[in-house]
């Protein structure tokens, strides 16, 4: 879930969704470019610092380890909707402000402050951007402490709040891509809670008490990575890390999560649905952040449907044949294993001949591996592009949290290219076959056609 | 999701990657370029203060380059003048579907060439198209500036368009409207408004085109598109990032300087009749929910218009409107009155073509679209009546200021800035005056918009039908607690 909460929304140039489309894809580093800092808080929170002056400007943000894999069962949308909820509104006790969830925004919106939330499988992301100059970015900074650390989760704007996500809900899964992308993560990751998707039943079912004690059980300073980037020295980092991280909630570890556990065969999931096109995806669980496997398998992908439309999946099934506009392989490691798959939309009278040119091109992958050509053409984008994935602030942030929150090494950018360089052919390929399997997949068809 | 942005903008790539927003309608994120200087900020730590030069070859072809050294990278966008409003009926599309085959070889290079020499280079590529342009850019470390650049200059005059590659390429396309027109019931919702609120301008048309066109065109369409557009007299240029201007300027002369101008074709206006009273129109499509879409026809910012003080004056209604988190929109219509889960206010000020000026909302549990629209009516003419706070005004322009400073992290949001006000009509230069215009607007500006802007006759209604609903509007009934 995420509620992003930008500053403005005259349209004075028309290109919002350009603008967050180009942005995509899991980093590369640079090699001549400003260095992480990392410390940790008197309170036990980690601290990563990167200092950029170009722009009287600062982002912040703070992933706790409270993502929806932490969800009870049967309140699938609990992580996400305190995160959501942490903005509508601080109490009045000692040491907090004590803010309506209008006082809150309007105080933004006279300083320039923007304040959203992200949710993922893992954690829980609280973000602040602000100007940089001392008395908007204290204002700003005052009201996110209050947010982070004195939320009144208030009943009233959680009644509100249900039945907004509930009508978003009710439009997405009408949508084919929602309804494969439910079913997908149901397929590879079963009674896993990687597996789970909220639901307007819920939704419904969350209440006031929820939201509190999942906020007490995982909103601590011990469990948080703070990320700082852009127009500030390190002793206001120091300074700022101490603010928005003393008087958390103090908790004890939670419960160890089941394992993720392998497919042990196919499945194939035919779902019906009015739209013009069938959504497909393939896949299953793969790899964990950290895995030593990991850039054998960047490279391979990125031969086999990795980003660019030059790969095979994109040249078998759209160059060749014009069967679908997007076709896309990828890895998405989690702090547990997370999933390979592959995703296409095309007609639904060709869905079948679509189907058979991905599992012909993934059988011949795996059978055969990338050749060198396409080997030496993959990492040369790869570390080619490094730099552009470094380009922004905000993609800054972006990577410098990925770093903190799964424990990556602080030299991560320094030696990605390297890495990158140093896969061979027979490494990528074995990787490959080690972690992906013909007959360990799930299939999801949505808008599968009418039987006859 | 911005509706009008998605329904007016289409890529070459997919774009479209899956993201796990729960509440992705209620989570409308606009990052915009707007601008201004509020709170007396000076103008020094604005747009000027990274350095930009503009130059124009021999042959027509307007450069402009923005040093921004932060990162060794470097991004070239060219632009032409040639979107959906230039196209003409029985052929709409045709300027998205030329876009494609510009991936599809030159004499030189064969088909795919393009992106696997950019990708070898560790670039990334990608084109779009809209109603007034359509952009290429190439993203790449530094370096290799000349090598992009070579290959953009090629296909501007040596496009290779055979009937086999077209043949394959428009079944991508009309995937691509299946995706995310067809089966997008808010996009479906956006094409029929369009349709309705335009009768004889090119707007009427969606910028990726009927299907039944696409089903029709052929290669020779498309090739006649690139042989009337694609000329270095209709197209601007624009280099951003670790560069310096006069490197720029040889190579843009090398390597597009040689290129013929062409003469263009007149662009015939097709203006839009004066509309007479209010139009409705209603799509039933599989969505659980329904919405309602008030449009108004408004003007984009003319640079020698006498109206031109409107448009600003538009723009700031429009985020007092829905602005920021606790606008007006959001505080009345969803928290305090409960009748909306959802509403936008949009206008866009920078553009060519007519343009509307729309409220839109989904109805919360148990409230009609009939409530929804009258209550998204009385919020303008309280505006009209009572004017606005200077609290909020300030609020607005405190957003611009912000949203200025912000918008400098990416060279992406720069280029494009720069090149839709070229595209526009109005210079790169232009848009300081415009922030320091929009930061002018006052309270009476505001009001007086409100009160000339918004008549019946001038409004086009429409409503997203769930096919289960009834057509009539349903009894207001207040679903908890009664």
């Amino acid at each position: 879930m995420e509620r992003v909460r930008m500053p403005l929304r005259i349209k004075f140039l028309r290109l919002t969704t350009l603008l967050a489309a180009v942005v995509l894809g899991w980093p590369a580093p640079l090699l001549a470019g400003p260095l992480i800092q990392q410390w940790t808080t008197p309170s036990g929170a980690k601290v990563l610092l990167v200092e950029d002056h170009a722009i009287p400007m600062l982002d912040i943000q703070v992933n706790f380890s409270a993502g929806s894999r932490y969800d009870p069962p049967n309140r699938s949308g609990l992580a996400a909707m305190t995160a959501h909820m942490l903005s509508t509104g601080t109490r009045t006790a000692k040491g907090c402000l004590g803010l309506t969830e209008a006082q809150i925004e309007d105080r933004l919106a006279e300083i320039g402050g923007v304040i959203s939330d992200t949710v993922d499988g893992d954690s829980a992301a609280l973000r602040l951007r602000t100007l940089s100059a001392a008395p908007k970015r204290d204002a700003a900074l005052a009201v996110f402490a209050g947010i982070l650390q004195c939320p009144a989760l208030p009943e009233k704007k959680l009644v509100r709040e249900r039945q907004r996500v509930i009508t978003a809900l009710n439009v997405s899964e009408k949508q084919p891509q929602a309804q494969a992308e439910k079913a997908f993560k149901a397929a590879v990751f079963g009674a896993h809670p990687y597996g789970a998707s909220p639901g307007p039943k819920s939704i419904a079912a969350l209440t006031q008490a929820d939201l509190i004690s999942f906020y007490q059980a995982h909103y601590t300073a011990q469990h948080a990575v703070l990320s700082i980037v852009g127009d500030c020295d390190r002793a206001q980092a120091e300074r700022i890390a101490e603010q928005l991280m003393r008087a958390l909630p103090d908790s004890a570890p939670g419960a160890a999560l089941p394992p993720v556990v392998p497919l042990s065969g196919s499945s194939e999931i035919k779902l019906l649905n009015p739209a013009s096109q069938a959504h497909i995806l393939i896949g299953a669980p793969a790899i964990a952040r950290g895995d030593p496997d990991y850039f054998p398998l960047l490279v391979a992908n990125q031969v086999l449907g990795g980003g660019t439309l030059i790969s095979r999946l994109g040249h078998e099934v759209r160059e060749q044949r014009g069967l679908s506009y997007g076709v896309y392989s990828a890895f998405i490691p989690a702090a547990q294993p997370g999933s390979f798959q592959i995703s296409l939309q095309t007609r639904k009278d060709q869905a079948h001949e679509a189907l058979a040119v991905v599992r012909e091109t993934l059988a011949t992958f795996i059978a055969q591996g990338p050749t060198q050509a396409e080997l030496d053409a993959a990492k040369n984008y790869l570390v080619n592009s490094f730099p552009l994935q470094l380009d922004s602030n905000g993609k800054w942030l972006r990577i410098v949290a990925t770093i903190g929150v799964y424990g990556l090494p602080l030299d991560y950018l320094e030696t990605w290219p390297a890495r990158v360089n140093a896969v061979t052919r027979a490494e990528a390929h074995a990787a490959f076959v080690k972690h992906v399997s013909v007959n360990q997949m799930a299939t999801v068809l949505v808008g599968a056609p009418v039987a006859p | 999701m911005p509706l009008r942005v998605m329904a007016r903008a289409y890529m070459r790539g997919h774009f479209l990657r899956s993201g796990a927003c729960l509440l992705t309608l209620l989570c409308v994120a606009s990052v915009s370029a707007a601008t201004s200087r509020a709170e007396g900020a000076s103008s020094a730590d604005l747009q000027h203060a990274l350095p930009t030069t503009e130059f124009t070859l021999a042959n027509g072809l307007r450069v402009i380059v923005r040093e921004d050294h932060r990162a060794p990278t470097v991004l070239q966008m060219l632009f032409y003048k040639a979107g959906s409003l230039d196209e003409l009926s029985g052929t709409t599309g045709v300027a998205h579907v030329l876009e494609h085959m510009m991936f599809r070889g030159t004499q030189q290079f064969g088909p795919g060439e393009f992106s696997q020499r950019v990708a070898a280079l560790g670039g990334s590529e990608n084109a779009f198209t809209m109603q007034d342009c359509t952009a290429y850019f190439t993203r790449i470390e530094k370096s290799h500036l000349s090598e992009i650049m070579a290959l953009e200059a090629d296909r501007m005059q040596n496009l290779a368009i055979t009937s086999e590659l077209f043949e394959r390429e428009i079944r991508v396309v009309m995937e691509e409207r299946r995706l995310s027109l067809e089966d997008k019931p808010e996009a479906l919702l956006d094409e029929a408004l369009q349709a309705t609120a335009y009768n004889a301008s090119p707007a009427r048309w969606p910028v990726i085109g009927w299907q039944d066109d696409l089903q029709q065109m052929t290669w020779f369409d498309a090739r006649a598109w690139y042989e009337r557009w694609y000329a270095p007299n209709n197209a601007v240029l624009v280099v951003a990032g670790d560069v310096d201007a006069a490197s720029v300027r040889s190579q843009a002369e090398r390597w597009f300087g040689a290129i013929p101008a062409r003469p263009l074709p007149a662009r015939k206006p097709q203006n839009e009749p004066l509309q007479r009273g209010l139009k409705r129109v209603t799509i039933k499509a599989p969505a659980d929910v329904p919405r309602v879409v008030l449009a108004f026809k408004a003007m984009p910012l003319e640079a020698n218009s006498a109206a031109k003080q409107d448009a600003y004056a538009l723009s700031v209604l429009a985020a007092v409107l829905d602005g920021y988190p606790n606008a007006r929109l959001e505080k009345h219509l969803v928290r305090e009155q409960r009748l909306a889960d959802w509403v936008d206010a949009s206008y866009s000020m920078v553009a060519r073509g007519p343009q509307l000026f729309t409220l839109s909302a989904i109805p919360a549990q148990g409230r009609s679209l009939i409530e929804l629209e009258a209550a998204l009516r009385s919020e303008l003419r309280r505006i009209a009546q009572n004017g606005v706070s200077a609290q909020e005004l300030q609020r607005v322009k405190t957003q611009l200021y912000s949203a200025r400073i912000y918008g400098r992290d990416s060279v992406f949001s720069q280029v494009m800035e720069i090149g839709l006000a070229e595209v526009a009509g109005h210079s790169w230069r232009a848009i300081e005056p415009m922030d320091q215009a929009l930061n002018a607007v006052t309270a009476q500006d505001v009001q007086a918009v409100a009160a000339r802007y918004f008549s019946d006759d001038q409004l086009t209604v429409a409503t997203l039908m769930p096919p289960h609903t009834q057509s009539t509007p349903r009894l207001r009934k207040r679903s908890q607690g009664k």
